[in-house]
This record gives structure tokens, sequence and C-alpha cells, in this order.
């Protein structure tokens, strides 16, 4: 199976270390990974803030790219559901009947990682030991978009040495929400304050989520109130073994 | 806007961000929300959850609306036959002030200058009460809390529970203060206790209802092939407006048509448990027409568009014209939760009101609304006729990104930052080059690996939030550098 990694822009820039962790885990599933280098953006930015015509070029990148891989894996849910539930509608919208076509075909082989994991590869150990106490945060893109139901807590039970606790109220937005978190930065402040004292409430080490996005805003928060509560992608905690000094 | 009068959205309040601000700072409003929020939605869990075709009660309702929408004209047609033909009276109002100047005249011919009134969110959306003022009609709200918010000239904050921001300490002070205005004072040494409240609203309404020659309501549903129109609620108060005096005046969106008596299955068990979280709700009062000897003797029905003519040519966004008012959106949304339903700016709150109040108006008169959300997704999984409220929010967000580039004749400063994303996520080798700055810059500023507080336009994100330097090397450089045996794609 052709398995390329869809890094995703963000990911890319700010967190390069869970895109190593995707590759280190499949690799030690047996598996080849492929970086596509002509990738770059699904345009998720543009198409939630209103810039459709803007994110259609990014649409017309992504499909002709990642043409002819049989998965394409990205460690984030809100790209994947981008790509799966939005691409068509900007396909349809920019009146290209080839680009719909393009989409269609490529669109339906992007997973987020925890899915590609366990749906695709029918794996829920991957060989991982973590020795700390983890919360996990389901975020809104995984688990009422992509519908990844209990797949990555699967996937955390199943790592050596976990201690992994429940989140209060975790189905709850954290307000992040892309651009809403500068738009509505009181509500989204608001939103982030109570999803803190709910991680806090747990005793965990470590927040857990599939997406880096929603992470990057709980962990600001947290690190501003110097709580000391780090934050670690799905994949970095899945690719954690015994030689690792975390 | 379709007039002046409307009270879709409340001339002079501040947009959605401003409004929030200021709610978010009152305790008391964040603590009342949340209880108030929290009980509706556990009660709504359990009585959804104890269907196992609830899936296929939400399926059958979106079916039902979806082929109400597309046949729209016809079934009108129907129902104003229908009604007709049981005794009543149809009325047609393009828009608000068709629609109060028609009320207040029947209103007027009965001879009558007092009308009560049963809870209802159209003659709300039109500003009935204030036009009929005008008019020199005295309008008595009847449900509970509506009672509540009238005393106090204050708003509604919540479809459902219009009273929701306020506390039983506040609503005490209301009736102790203001009752004596508008009818029956409050008892001597009334307390805050629920029981109390309510047996004090009782007395105040009582000879309301046993005075009243002329009743206003809303309507939940109206039965096209009968011509029965439908009101659920919870109080009995809606009951005694409905059958107490001589002439019912039924004001409706012309949405809430339903093809078939049969159709009510589906929706009574969808609205009351998505609504209170009730199997049933206490109170569900029909009629059809008018019965010689029994209810009121002249029944007059007004079929209001108000801007829903418009929505409907909207194949994306008519969506929002299936909502049944059950306000289940509302009280699971963590928007809502946090900011109440003032800070909407219109009589429809929640993510209901963020993609129906846009449409009613005019996305250019309330183009803060379709951006109060965050994509959570929650109020598509509660709402019992499946509206893909995400799906709307983000189309309307496109809708004022466009009326906002043809009203500007410079681009604003957030679409020339959104043109130059394209222009760089375009191209590998741009994005590259840009990554570099950035990580670069990202770096100079922050301290100890921590970017802090900054100034300026990021201030909104960086005022609560610490954000990680940028690390040296993206992963794209680390892959180019690590794994040359890979070649994978082109650098463009």
């Amino acid at each position: 199976m052709r398995i390329a990694l869809f890094i995703t822009c963000f990911n890319d820039t700010m967190f390069p270390e869970t895109g190593k962790a995707v590759v280190t885990v499949l690799e030690r599933l047996g598996h080849q990974v492929e970086f596509p280098l002509g990738q770059t953006c699904c345009g998720q930015m543009h198409f939630n803030t209103g810039y459709r015509p803007e994110a259609t070029p990014l649409v017309r990148n992504f499909t002709e790219v990642f043409a002819g891989y049989d998965a394409i894996v990205t460690p984030s849910a809100s790209c994947a559901g981008m790509v799966r539930e939005h691409h068509a509608v900007l396909a349809e919208e920019s009146g290209e009947a080839a680009l719909g076509r393009q989409v269609a075909a490529v669109a339906p082989r992007v997973h987020e990682f925890a899915e590609l994991l366990v749906d695709v590869l029918g794996v829920t150990d991957v060989g991982a030991y973590f020795p700390h106490r983890v919360t996990y945060h389901p975020t809104c893109h995984s688990l009422r978009g992509l519908r990844l139901g209990d797949k990555p807590v699967r996937l955390l039970r199943a790592v050596r040495g976990i201690d992994l606790v429940e989140l209060p109220a975790a189905d709850s937005c954290c307000g992040f929400g892309g651009t809403f978190a500068l738009k509505n930065a009181a509500t989204s402040t608001a939103m982030l304050g109570d999803k803190i004292r709910n991680v806090a409430a747990t005793g965990a080490d470590v927040l857990c989520a599939a997406d880096n996005s929603c992470l990057l805003h709980i962990g600001g928060g947290m690190s501003r109130l110097q709580t000391g509560i780090g934050t670690l992608h799905l994949a970095e905690i899945l690719a954690s073994t015994e030689g690792d000094a975390r | 806007m379709s007039d002046a009068g409307t009270n879709v959205v409340w001339l002079g309040s501040p947009t959605f961000p401003r409004a929030a601000s200021a709610a978010l700072a009152n305790p008391q409003l964040r603590r009342n929300l949340r209880k108030a929020t929290t009980t509706i939605r556990d009660k709504r869990l359990a009585a959804t959850g104890e269907l196992d075709d609830w899936e296929q009660l939400r399926e059958a309702g979106a079916a039902t609306k979806r082929r109400v929408l597309r046949h729209l004209d016809r079934y009108l047609l129907q129902l104003e036959e229908s009604v007709t033909r049981a005794g009543g009276i149809v009325h047609w109002a393009a828009d608000a002030a068709e629609a109060n100047e028609i009320v207040a005249e029947l209103v007027r011919a009965t001879g009558s200058d007092e009308v009560v009134k049963v809870k209802s969110m159209a003659t709300q959306e039109i500003g009935l009460n204030e036009a009929l003022a005008e008019a020199g009609i005295r309008a008595y709200e009847t449900d509970l809390a509506e009672l509540i918010v009238q005393l106090r000239d204050d708003r509604p904050s919540h479809i459902l529970v219009p009273a929701i921001h306020l506390g039983r300490a506040e609503i005490r002070e209301t009736f102790v203060h203001e009752m004596a205005h508008w009818g029956r004072p409050a008892p001597e040494g009334l307390t805050d206790e629920p029981r109390a409240l309510a047996a004090a609203a009782r007395l105040h309404l009582r000879e309301k209802f046993l005075r009243a020659k002329v009743a206003i309501s809303g309507a939940n549903f109206a039965v096209a092939e009968t011509g029965t129109v439908g009101v659920v609620e919870s109080e009995g108060n809606g009951r005694m407006c409905l059958t107490l005096p001589e002439t019912l005046i039924t004001v409706m969106g012309i949405e809430k048509v339903l093809p078939k008596w049969q159709d009510l299955e589906v929706f009574l068990q969808l609205l009351p448990r998505s609504s209170t979280g009730e199997r049933m709700n206490p109170y569900t009062s029909t009629w059809t027409g008018t019965t010689p000897g029994d209810g009121p003797q002249t029944f007059h029905l007004v079929l209001l568009d108000n801007g829903r003519t418009a929505t409907l040519a909207d194949t994306t966004g008519r969506q929002a014209l299936a909502c049944i008012r059950c306000s289940a959106c509302l009280n699971v949304c963590p928007v809502y939760e946090r900011t109440g339903g003032h800070a909407y700016g219109s009589v429809y709150p929640g993510p209901i009101g963020a993609i129906l109040t846009p449409q009613l108006v005019g996305v250019e008169h309330a183009e803060t609304l379709p951006f109060a959300s965050t994509l959570c997704g929650a109020c598509y999984d509660a709402c019992p006729v499946q509206i893909n409220i995400p799906e709307v929010l983000t189309h309307l967000r496109a809708k004022a990104v466009a009326a906002r580039r043809a009203r500007r004749r410079t681009p604003s400063g957030e679409a020339l930052a959104m043109k130059a994303a394209t222009a760089i996520l375009t191209s590998p080798g741009r994005l590259a080059a840009a990554q570099k700055a950035a990580s670069l810059g990202g770096r100079a500023i922050a301290r100890n690996g921590v970017i802090g507080p900054l100034p300026g336009p990021l201030r909104s994100w960086t005022d609560a939030r610490d954000t990680p330097a940028p690390p040296r090397e993206t992963f794209r450089s680390w892959w180019r550098r690590t794994r040359p045996q890979h070649p994978s794609g082109e650098q463009r």
C-alpha cells in the first residue's frame, strides 16, 4: 500500500515532531511512508472564514499532489474533515467538472491518523510505552466531524505504562475554532478556562488530542497559567517507546 | 431589512463579540446559564436516549420539512382553503409592518383595547406588542417567563425559556415592583420560593384571562390537509387564551405548515423531547376553524413571510426554515452557554439564530452572527430535524465576506491576509520561505522558547495564551535533510 503523509501546513511549521511520530509509528508497523513535497494546505482556514474562492486553488493543489496514493494519512482531524467534507463543495462551486472528479477520487482516501491505524491497518497496539498520567480531549472535528468514537482511546489504552484518566465534560468544545479565537476572543477564552479547569481536575501530566491546533490553544492557556501540564499529539504518545526519555 | 419595526434584530445592538464580552463579565448570568443549560441538556439526553428509533424520527422529521419547503406554495394554498372551509379567516402578510397592521386592525374591529397573548416567537419577531401599544392596544404576555420579561421591560434571551438569564430573586423583585402597574399587584410578603412566585403570577394572570375578549397566539404547526392549527406548551396559560376569549388571532410563519394530520405523530415526539426533555408536553391544543358554542367564535390566521421566501430561495440556507423552535441547539451550544441570548442582538439567539437571523434580515445587517460559533457541531447533533447548522454557518460566512467585498472600495486587512495566504500556500517554495521567516521572527520575540503577550492585532490571541516559539526546522526541511533517498514529489 502506498501511504502518503499529509503533514498539514500548521503541523509542518509548528509541530514537525508530530509528523516524525506518524512516520515512526507507521514504519515500526512495517509500512513505507511517502511525503510528496508539493503539498501545502487543505484550505480549511479560508473555507471556515468565508474565503471560498481563495480556498479553491488549494483544493486543486491538494488533489494533484495526492492523486495516485492508496491512502493519505494526516495527523489532524479537522484537516481530514476539511478534505473529505468540503473539497467537493468547493469543486462544485468552482464549476470545474474535472476538479470534482479528482476530488471524488482523492478525498475518500484521506484518513486521520487514528482512523488509518484502526480502520485501515486494523491495529490498536502499536507497541508504544508512555509511563505518564494522560487525559484525552476528543476535539470537535474528531468527535462530531469524523466520528472517531473511541478509536483514539483504544489506541491509548494499548500503550504500556500509561495511566489514562477520563476528562470531565470531554465533549465540550475547547473554544479554539480557528479564526473564532481571534474574532470572538473573549468567548474563546471563557471556553478555554472551563476546559483547563477540567483538565487540571484530572491530575494529568499530559493532555492528548488528535488536533495540534486545539492543543496549541489549550496548551497556550495552560502555559500562561503555569499549570505545568503538557500537551502532546496522539501520534507522539504512540511513537514513544522504552528507549525514549520523555 | 424588511422594515424598521422588525424585532428580528434589535436596532442599536452592539456586534456579537462586543455584546458577548459584556455578558461574559457577569458572574450571575454565567451561573444562571450554566445551571439551566446543563439541567436541560441532561434531561434532553435522557428523553431522546430512551427511544430506539430516535434517529429514524429525526430523519422522518427532516424529510417532512424538506418536502414542505419544496412545495411550500402548494401547502399554503391548501391550508388557506382548509382553514376557510372550517370557518377561519386567512390573512397574508409580506412583512412585519403588514402583519402588525392586520392584527391591530382586527383587534380594533372587536372594539377591545387589550389582548392576552400566548407565548409566540413570530409575534416577538415582528415586534407586535410595541406596534399594538402604538395603536392604543395593551398586549398582556401570559407565558410565565414572557410575563417576567415584559414586566421588566427586558428582552427574551432564549427561545423556550425567555427569562433564563434571571434568577428567582430578580423575578421576585420584578413582581413586587412591577405587577401593580399592569394589573393585580404581587401579594404582600412575597418570597422568592418558586411556588410562591408561580402563585403570584397565577393570581395576576387569572383576571386577565377572565376579562379578555381577544387572544393572540403563534403556532407550532398548521395542518394543510385539515386546517388544524396547534400550540404546545407547559403551563396551560396558552390554553386559557386559546379557549376563553371570543376572538383568536394566530400569527404564524409560513414555514410552519405540515402536510397531514398524521405528520404530528413525528413532531409531537421530536419537539417535547428536544425542548424540555419531556416525553410529552403537558398541554397540546389544536383547533380547526371555529365551533359554534365552543371556544373562540372568530378565528383569524395571519400567515407571515417576513424574509422567509427570500431564505427559501437559498437551497443551502433554507434548512433554517425547518426549525421547530425546540431550542436544543441553544442548550448544547458552548458559545450560548457562556454568552446567553442577548449577545446575539436578535429575537432568535443561539446557533439557530446565527443562521436564521442573517437570512431573515440580510446577512449585511447581522454579519457577525455567522461567525459566533466554533463550528463544534454540537447543534447539528442535537437538532431534531437535522439542520446542518455548521454547513449553513460557513455558507453564510462566505456570503458575509462577499457582501463586505462588494461594499468596500478597498479590501479589508483580513481579505488581504487571506489573499496573501493563498499566494503562499499555492507554492511549496513560497511556503518554505514564509515558514523560515515565521520561525526566525517567532524565535526572535520568544523568551525561554515561549511567545508571551504581544501588542497589535495578535493581542486577541496572545492576551490569554502563550505560544511556543516555532521550531528551527520544519517537517519538510527535516524530511529533505534526512531522507534524500525518497525524492517524493517535486518542489515547485
